[in-house]
């Protein structure tokens, strides 16, 4: 396969396709439109491939998880304000066990905000962010390359905990062509039993998410949570760069992390030896290994484009075994690596 | 070394075209790459820009904060941007077009009548080529031949008239500009 | 030999309905029933009901069923069809469901003429949360929540669903019937069977709207509930055909596995 050029927005399309989603539904959004349009265009040469327009997101959800209940591999996409429409039905799916992909393209927020690269969504995506006792699995992108992998990977997941998974990145990461290697996705393993087609001449069955009997509800409950209990042992990722003789640590994902990579290259040149940990997923958050961090750096610096959300589950994995400053550009603001660099060196300076 | 380009003009110039074209064929020859479109309602109101970044390693910020070459398309693009390119940086004008001259002394300023060449060629729709022919000399971030296989590729290669008439193009602002 | 003139209908377990006594959709989930075992569409039937009384209907029916968010169904029900084309999917609604939450949801899963049926329970009340005001309560009703009777001032006008879908391009068969006489389920009968067949055919979006009665929070005790259906609810939401682009003969359903 031969490198290409694409835009995230496309990426994640291509990727979901190859991957063997047949069914899309979404909702035109600002910054991830092109997603949509990609999806509308391709899944017509796609065997199988069903995409639809909905009306809102609040439909679009509700498609994909009657679609992944008969058995089809789902995907649906928006930014900040649909994805908070979604959420009802994002809590139904995982409530329901209905594997699926929500992309979230973050832009600036609260409210309508803009349509600017942001990362306020963090609390949002890995704290359930609807209603009720449920976690999805969040993958953080950092590159095309990634965008790409994940996607892919997101999708054996879903399938494999029966759950929602979602992939947030935002309107820098989907805007943006990069180069990109597709690789071979995984056949699907995903049991019939689980697929509602219409009894034959079999038993019936029903997939509910009313449980008003609360030795059933609680009884569910538990079993979710057993669940997220394994996802969070196997699944975690992240990427080290340059810890080896790091005094300082920075704590970045996504966008915010090549941002950093980039100060870190140019301290580097001036001898200050900073190092960064990138989660690539947000929930399961790495924290064992943050943690295990500790006992060798006692400095970190936690970067988002936010006012500081990823920075609450670094202060639990460090469980105060480490000082966490903190630098956050919030609405839209990017800011560049020379920026970060001058913050970054100030924290250093304080701390050597 | 990172090399940061901000294509600006009208939507309909070809302007994002230009970026494309640049970012794929610096992909061809093996570099890093990133390009950013400005996107929603910043493209409203007729005005389009986009930023390529080229680099032999990880590209960390696709923006361009301090870009070290500015191509302008109309005028509004010079008053924009003029300010954030890089002191060294060179800026390209389309001064078919664009009357004003940058008030900046730190940079090195080249116009091309590009908007006329394309007319005197039978096609001012190429204006972007002509343009690209003299960035491509200017900038030596891509071979010349790497670009041109890459617009051949991009144009699709059916329409032979219209890669004629690139080519021509091409070789135009190319020839115009001296090294 | 004695025959048999009066048996359970297949497709309905033999669990004892939750419904409040006189409640319509026991009614209805028989007729829904015996129009699928009469049809032979048992196997290759999917269904989707609501939030709302109607919401453990997979208790009742046998066949594969999943529970929709509130109003939510037709989201849920366009896409299972689109998935798999050759099943028969209906979605289960009530007033609230369908025409106040879920309207976006239902109106244009019928303007895009969708092919599934919808099952419509018009009670004018919300039964399950006990008898708030629902978008089809009629004017001057009494409901929970309109202590004073529906006033058009504040509360608008009742929704005539049957009549505002049936001006949708998308929907291929729209018929409102009522349950509150012999005569009355006999039609409701037909025309759910109908719509099933229309969706055999292709044909696109079918709706049956039911007036139903619930005695629970009119109020009313079954036989007053039934004149109060015939008498009153008729008046503002009167029966009969409002779309039909069925032909006279149709595909026969075969139940494939």
């Amino acid at each position: 396969m031969n490198k290409v050029l694409m835009s995230g927005n496309n990426v994640i399309g291509e990727a979901a396709i190859r991957a063997g989603c047949r069914f899309y539904a979404g909702y035109p959004i600002t910054p991830q439109n092109e997603l949509t349009e990609y999806m509308a265009e391709h899944m017509r040469n796609a065997e199988g491939g069903i995409f639809i327009q909905s009306e809102s997101e609040v439909a679009a959800i509700n498609m994909i998880a009657g679609a992944s209940a008969a058995g089809v591999r789902v995907m649906t996409s928006s930014s900040g304000p649909g994805i908070s429409l979604k959420q009802e039905g994002i809590s139904s799916m995982a409530a329901q066990e209905l594997p699926g992909i929500i992309v979230n393209i973050m832009r600036g927020g609260p409210g309508l905000g803009n349509i600017l690269p942001s990362q306020g969504d963090y609390f949002q995506a890995t704290r359930g962010g609807g209603h009720g006792d449920y976690r999805t699995i969040v993958f953080a992108p950092g590159s095309g390359q990634e965008l790409a992998d994940l996607t892919m990977d997101a999708f054996d997941l879903a399938d494999k905990y029966r759950t929602p998974a979602m992939i947030l990145a935002d309107g820098m990461m989907g805007q943006m062509m990069e180069p990109v290697i597709f690789k071979k996705p995984k056949p699907r393993q995903y049991p019939e039993k689980f697929m509602l087609r219409g009894a034959g001449g079999g038993k019936s069955k029903f997939i509910r998410g009313l449980l008003l009997d609360p030795v059933d509800s609680e009884a569910h409950n538990w079993k979710l949570a057993r669940k997220y209990e394994v996802i969070s042992e196997n699944e975690t990722r992240f990427e080290e760069h340059r810890l080896d003789d790091a005094k300082l640590v920075i704590v970045a994902y996504g966008t915010a992390a090549r941002i950093a990579k980039g100060a870190i290259k140019r301290l580097r040149s001036h001898d200050m030896k900073i190092g960064l940990f990138r989660p690539i997923t947000l929930w399961p958050f790495p924290e064992m290994r943050l943690r295990t961090l500790s006992a060798t750096v006692k400095n970190f610096l936690v970067f988002e484009m936010s006012t500081g959300q990823m920075l609450e589950d670094v202060r639990l994995a460090l469980q105060g075994y480490a000082d966490i400053e903190f630098h956050g550009r919030p609405g839209g603001a990017v800011p560049t690596p020379a920026e970060l660099a001058n913050v970054i060196a100030r924290v250093y300076e304080q701390k050597d | 070394m990172i090399i940061k380009t901000i294509f600006s003009g009208f939507g309909g110039q070809g302007v994002m075209m230009m970026g494309t074209s640049l970012a794929q064929s610096a992909m061809s020859k093996g570099c890093h790459v990133t390009y950013l479109p400005a996107y929603g309602a910043e493209m409203r109101g007729g005005t389009a820009n986009c930023t390529v970044a080229v680099s032999d390693e990880e590209i960390a910020s696709p923006v361009a904060s301090e870009p070290n070459y500015l191509v302008v398309m109309n005028q509004p693009a010079l008053f924009t941007f003029q300010n954030r390119v890089t002191a060294g940086g060179s800026i390209l004008i389309n001064s078919s077009i664009v009357e004003a001259s940058p008030s900046r002394q730190d940079i090195t300023t080249f116009y091309i009548p590009c908007t006329d060449m394309a007319q005197e060629l039978g096609n001012s729709r190429a204006a972007n080529i002509v343009m690209m022919g003299a960035f491509v000399r200017q900038s030596d971030i891509v071979p010349p031949e790497i670009y041109l296989k890459t617009l051949e590729t991009i144009m699709g290669s059916r329409k032979k008239a219209l890669a004629d008439i690139n080519r021509r193009a091409f070789a135009a602002g190319y020839e115009y500009v001296q090294k | 030999m004695a025959k048999i003139v009066f048996k359970h209908p297949e497709s309905l377990k033999e669990n004892i309905f939750h419904y409040c006594p006189g409640c319509g959709h026991s009614i209805v989930h028989r007729l829904v029933a015996e129009v699928i075992d009469e049809m032979g569409i048992r196997g290759i039937t999917i269904g989707v009901p609501p939030a709302g009384c109607a919401v453990l209907a997979y208790n009742y029916f046998d066949v594969d069923m999943i529970e929709a968010l509130h109003g939510r169904g037709p989201a849920m029900a366009t896409a299972i069809k689109r998935c798999l084309p050759d099943r028969v999917v209906f979605s289960y609604q009530g007033d609230g469901d369908l025409a106040a939450i879920g309207i976006a949801e239902s109106f244009h899963a019928a303007n895009r003429g969708e092919n599934f049926s919808v099952i419509f329970i018009n009670n004018a009340v919300y039964g399950m949360t006990g008898g708030q005001m629902a978008p089809t309560t009629m004017l001057n009703q009494r409901s929970t929540t309109t202590p004073a009777g529906r006033k058009q001032s504040v509360d608008g006008y009742p929704v005539k669903v049957s009549e505002i879908f049936s001006r949708l391009d998308g929907a291929a068969y729209v018929e409102r019937c009522a349950v509150s006489s012999p005569a009355g389920v006999n039609k409701t009968k037909k025309a759910i069977r109908k719509a099933f067949q229309c969706q055999l055919d292709g044909l696109g979006f079918s709706l049956v709207e039911v007036l139903s009665l619930c005695p629970t929070n009119w109020k009313l005790s079954s036989v007053d509930s039934c004149k109060y259906i015939d008498e009153v609810m008729s008046k503002v939401f009167p029966p009969g055909v409002y779309k039909d682009l069925t032909g006279k003969t149709g595909k026969t359903a075969e139940a494939r596995p």
